[in-house]
């Protein structure tokens, strides 16, 4: 790495060299463990355009040789979960109707507590505070039946109502530090002169921290929308089976011990499933690589 | 106990201040519900009925630690903790070093960075559902990686861990890697991009190799991260459940069960209340070892600052 120090002056510029040994061993890992990584998604792809006789015969890497989206719409519209047999759309839908409100009401949840918590500290809020944090590490499994007991005697075990009052529960302590930590960045002299000009907690936050944070509420609703999007366990613990999310449905249809295996149906099934989060993602960039920074290094 | 507060700004206790800050004290119940009615409640719940006989319903017959024993005692728990313990080891070292290794790769400055971030991140924006089921693919030995060696020659090379009860760990650990890399590569990048420039300087100038510095200067620095992307990765190697559920469903036989899944399972299939809630108990426990000596160095250093 010797050369690295005659070539980078104190400004900085990148090493002109583009093909020295250091270069090629660099770009050739990253490249190679890139490969690896996108290995998954080109199967998925691959298979799910593939007819069942092309997968017998050939191997999993090989592109199709005549392409079919049978797989697709069979996926979508007609595999079969137990006696329910029109695909994968149920648990799409189901989902849909699960993440919408799940993410409106934690995330509006989680915003007003974060400026609780910055803004208008009272006399055992830090407590609390604390306590949600620590809650954020306890193993579900604890709290699954606690939580049966709760919306049963709420009357919403089962209910779509009852998944989003699990989802708000468990998504408030990374949300709620989440809004925190960034309300706490804003000037003070703001909030002062609002409180002067007579405005109170909701104009407060509705006029004045609201616009300011626009970005902030982005990365919670993707954190949200990807984590809600692929719940398993809540799915399955606080649903009715006509109720279950997407992810519940895949795993049944895929996983399911009845009938030939139909490996494209499958694979076209994972990957409409895994098409949400991903879109997300690949849209959302560097926002959300700034939720999990948020939730990692300050937490 | 709202009536007693006073707000944090100011010293008057006029009635319409107590009425305007009354609002900050309704807009902070549902933490004050989660928090204390549901983390706090639920846990102690969890552990007093886990002293009891309860089965299909929760009653409030003691029986002392016999649940405990009792699951001390089932096969299938223990093989349930010493995969965990084997996955969890297993999956510790090689996240955090093949993590590092692409992060220290990453803060080189590189041309196309977003590129290769965006790709060895995104099969953590997968659910562990959809991960378990394209790896359940590729490692299925009639059609996957066994079938294509094979076809290249090397007619007795066998790979089918899914299906080999003392092999299915690394299949999970395979799926759980690709998964959960990127993650800790983005908290330790997110280090690594906090150091100091000069430090950089220094050690060019003083003729340290890179990867020397690294080890030296850069990881001793870059404890603190290390620290809480540990108790990050730990605490959710614990709930390890959906990944277990659709890759293998704990087979074949038990040998790939997970105190998570022993858990949903004693609860909601075999409805064996006091069982399962000794179980989350144990997790809960295990959890806390983990945490409690963090949260006191934490706690520690903050004192100090």
């Amino acid at each position: 790495m010797t050369e690295t120090a005659t070539l980078t002056g104190p400004t900085g510029p990148r090493p002109k060299k583009a093909l020295s040994p250091r270069n090629i061993m660099l770009y050739g890992t990253l490249i190679v463990v890139s490969l690896y990584y996108l290995l998954p998604l080109y199967v998925m792809i691959v298979t799910s355009l593939k007819g069942m006789p092309e997968i017998r015969l050939g191997n999993i890497f090989s592109p199709p040789v005549e392409i079919t989206f049978q797989p697709w719409v069979k996926a979508w519209a007609e595999a079969c979960t137990g006696i329910n047999c029109d695909g994968l759309s149920r648990g799409f839908w189901n989902s849909v109707r699960i993440l919408i409100p799940s993410v409106i009401v934690s995330v509006s949840i989680a915003s007003v507590t974060g400026y609780v918590l910055s803004m208008w500290r009272f006399k055992g809020s830090e407590i609390f505070f604390a306590i949600l944090l620590l809650g954020a590490f306890i193993p579900y499994q604890v709290l699954l039946y606690p939580v049966v007991i709760v919306l049963r005697e709420l009357g919403l075990y089962g209910s779509l109502t009852g998944l989003v009052v699990v989802h708000t529960i468990f998504g408030m302590p990374i949300n709620v530090l989440l809004f925190r930590n960034y309300f706490v960045t804003l000037p003070d002299e703001l909030f002062k002169a609002a409180r002067v000009d007579g405005a109170g907690f909701w104009r407060i936050f509705v006029f004045i921290i609201l616009p300011m944070s626009l970005p902030i509420f982005v990365v919670s609703m993707i954190i949200q929308v990807t984590g809600i999007w692929n719940d398993f366990l809540f799915g399955v613990v606080y649903t009715r089976p006509e109720n279950y999310p997407m992810t519940v449905q895949l795993n049944n249809i895929v996983n399911s011990v009845q009938g030939v295996q139909e490996y494209n149906v499958n694979m076209a099934a994972t990957l409409l499933t895994g098409l949400v989060p991903l879109t997300v993602y690949f849209f959302s960039g560097k926002l959300f690589v700034r939720g999990i920074a948020a939730g990692a290094v300050k937490g | 106990m709202s009536s007693a507060e006073h707000a944090p700004a100011g010293p008057g206790k006029r009635p319409i201040r107590l009425f305007r800050n009354l609002w900050s004290k309704i807009a902070a119940i549902p933490m004050i519900l989660v928090s204390v009615g549901i983390f706090v409640g639920g846990t102690i719940w969890t552990i007093v009925y886990s002293f009891t006989d309860s089965g299909l319903l929760p009653r409030l017959n003691w029986v002392g630690l016999e649940q405990y024993e009792r699951l001390w005692s089932t096969r299938r728990w223990l093989v349930s903790i010493e995969n965990l313990a084997v996955f969890g080891i297993a999956s510790l070292i090689l996240t955090f070093a093949l993590g590092f290794l692409l992060a220290a790769l990453l803060d080189r400055k590189i041309r196309f960075e977003d590129t290769f971030r965006t790709i060895l991140l995104y099969p953590f924006a997968l659910s562990f559902i959809v991960t378990g089921l394209v790896w359940q693919w590729i490692l299925n030995p009639e059609f996957g990686v066994q079938s294509i060696v094979r076809g290249l020659g090397f007619e007795s090379f066998t790979f089918d861990p899914l299906y080999d009860s003392s092999k299915v760990m690394i299949g999970l650990l395979i799926a759980g890697l690709w998964q959960g890399t990127g993650l800790i590569m983005v908290i330790l990048l997110a280090g690594l991009r906090g150091i100091d420039e000069d430090i950089w300087k220094a050690s060019r100038v003083d003729g340290i190799p890179a990867w020397k510095t690294y080890i030296v200067i850069i990881i001793p620095m870059l404890k603190p991260v290390f620290i809480t992307a540990l108790v990050l990765v730990t605490s959710g190697i614990v709930k390890l459940y959906d990944l277990v559920v659709a890759m293998t469903s704990g087979g074949p036989g038990i040998s790939s069960e997970v105190p998570a899944k022993f858990v949903y399972d004693t609860l909601f299939t075999r409805q064996n209340l006091g069982q399962g809630f000794a179980a989350s108990t144990m997790m809960l426990v295990t959890v806390a070892i983990i945490l409690i000596p963090w949260a006191l160095l934490q706690f520690r250093g903050k004192k100090n600052d």
